[in-house]
């Protein structure tokens, strides 16, 4: 019998991607495990924001298959697969900001049966205690360290299967980081998978149990965070900057 | 004296029948980056077909809510079943809802024929209301407390409930709304539906004053895009205050300087454009 750790939360397989005439993501696939974090690494432009754009179904993929903890959601449309559970955390935050702190966090709220502990308004504010001191306000007049933590308050609402979080760490002053990141391991701690989007290599390798890494569209490696990590070379070759 | 209070009141019914009909416009706009071209010609439509319930129910408040309801539905199959699938094509919408607009337009003409029809006041409101001597058009009034009570209410519907949010979700972020799971087709569907309905029944509202005629469509069409331009698409507020605005520059440009209207109607929606080109209320943010 397979244990929870074991049942696969996301498959991609043979996923092509094209952004009008260029071909973005050529034949993608990898597993994301349940309850692990897995990082996708790549130097800008190697596909891995269009990955996730074609996960949550705002491109919809040429080929290939995805599927959520067994079920397929290849192209369905974005509100389909949010109500499945896949909840995101999109590069550049994209909070609603004439919308308040609480009314974004409220309008993302879905329920889902047979969970101990549901994410509700309360339990985001206790994750983030600078959210709760501004429920009230325009998400728009936000720090952008707020922005990201409503970011992800906003897509644990919709209480994910699986949360996708495209470059949490991006443009935010270290101390924020490493809150992001502490935020991070403790959803990991508490069992949510997860796929981590990062420029930030270190944050990424600290935080992941697994890597795939694309270049050009394509994937050239996957494995653990952990084999990733010591291999320089492949380092340098993927995600070196020339 | 008497001219200028009159022309004060028919500024501000005028001004409360233009917000009725450009709520739904401006918050169709705002959501759905369509501009419903047949927004005027439902107007006229709820009109007539207020015109034709009253035949048979003698309450102008009643037609009013029931040609609204008519008129929501023929708004919810024309978003649902043709512009849905012109999503993302501009210029398929605005032919599709001109195209609807002059169709409506001859539909009318050959069920209603091409004479003026005056929909009654209703009995109590006919006579003027005489404050400190001063005689006020009653229906007039009435009109400007459904414009409020409208606006009063549609602004709870879109401030104070978690539909109204998701809602403006819509409008700040449409794809970003989808990925959080704001269903939001559905959501097109109903704001297309209260839009128009709300058009419709301002139809049968406006009827005492200005009657059902071939021709109300192309008369009210301008005046809705002037106010939404000016007041800033999407935002309820600003329809509110360019309704009145544009109820007041409309009235009395007719009135003092007839030969001018247009010119006194359009160039501040110029000279809007031209500065603040997301007008007087519109978000300066994308």
């Amino acid at each position: 019998m397979k244990s929870i750790l074991e049942t696969d939360a996301l498959t991609l397989t043979g996923i092509d991607a094209l952004y009008g005439d260029s071909h973005v993501l050529h034949d993608v696939s990898f597993t994301v495990k349940a309850g692990r974090v897995l990082a996708l690494l790549g130097r800008n432009g190697a596909g891995k924001t269009t990955c996730m754009s074609t996960i949550v179904g705002f491109l919809p993929s040429r080929a290939g298959e995805i599927r959520l903890f067994g079920e397929p959601i290849t192209r369905l449309s974005p509100e389909v697969i949010s109500r499945k559970g896949i909840g995101f955390v999109p590069q550049g935050r994209r909070v609603f900001p004439t919308l308040t702190v609480r009314e974004n966090l409220l309008v993302a709220q879905q329920k889902r049966s047979g969970l101990d502990k549901p994410w509700t308004l309360g339990r985001v504010c206790e994750l983030f205690p600078r959210l709760h001191e501004r429920l009230a306000q325009h998400a728009g007049s936000l720090s952008g360290g707020e922005q990201q933590m409503l970011a992800i308050g906003r897509a644990l609402m919709g209480n994910p299967r699986l949360l996708l979080m495209d470059e949490p760490s991006e443009g935010l002053a270290p101390l924020i980081v490493a809150e992001v990141g502490r935020t991070i391991a403790q959803l990991k701690s508490e069992g949510q998978s997860i796929v981590l989007v990062e420029q930030n290599i270190k944050l990424a390798f600290d935080l992941a149990d697994d890597c795939v890494m694309l270049n050009t569209g394509r994937v050239v490696f996957v494995g653990t965070a952990a084999q990733a990590r010591r291999d320089e070379a492949l380092i340098t070759q993927h995600l070196g900057v020339f | 004296m008497q001219f200028w209070i009159i022309q004060t009141l028919n500024s501000l019914a005028l001004g409360g029948l233009l917000f009725l009909l450009s709520a739904g416009f401006s918050l169709i706009f705002g959501l759905m980056r369509i501009a419903n071209l047949t927004h005027g010609a439902l107007f006229m439509l709820g009109a007539y077909i207020g015109v034709t319930i009253l035949k048979f129910v003698p309450n102008l408040w009643l037609a009013a809510v029931l040609a609204g309801l008519v008129v929501a539905l023929l708004g919810a199959l024309l978003e649902r079943f043709i512009l849905r699938a012109l999503a993302g094509n501009a210029l398929g919408q605005v032919l599709v809802t001109l195209g609807f607009a002059f169709i409506i337009a001859d539909f009318c003409l050959v069920m209603w024929g091409g004479d003026p029809i005056p929909l009654p006041t209703p009995e109590y409101l006919r006579l003027p209301l005489i404050v400190a001597g001063v005689p006020f058009p009653s229906y007039r009034l009435a009109v400007i407390g459904i414009a409020i009570v409208t606006a009063i209410a549609l602004y709870l519907l879109m401030e104070r409930t978690r539909l109204g949010a998701m809602i403006r979700a819509g409008v700040d972020d449409m794809q970003m709304a989808r990925a959080v799971g704001i269903p939001v087709s559905k959501l097109f569907t109903l704001v297309f539906a209260l839009g128009t309905g709300l058009a419709g029944a301002g139809g049968v509202i406006g009827g005492p004053i200005l009657s059902a005629y071939p021709g109300l469509d192309a008369d009210m069409l301008p005046l809705a895009l002037i106010v939404v331009i000016l007041g800033g698409v999407g935002s309820l507020v600003g329809a509110f205050a360019g309704s009145f605005i544009i109820g007041f520059i409309y009235t009395f440009g007719t009135a003092l300087l007839p030969d001018l209207a247009y010119v006194i109607l359009f160039l501040p929606m110029i000279v809007v454009i031209a500065f603040r080109p997301r007008g007087l209320f519109g978000r300066q943010t994308a």
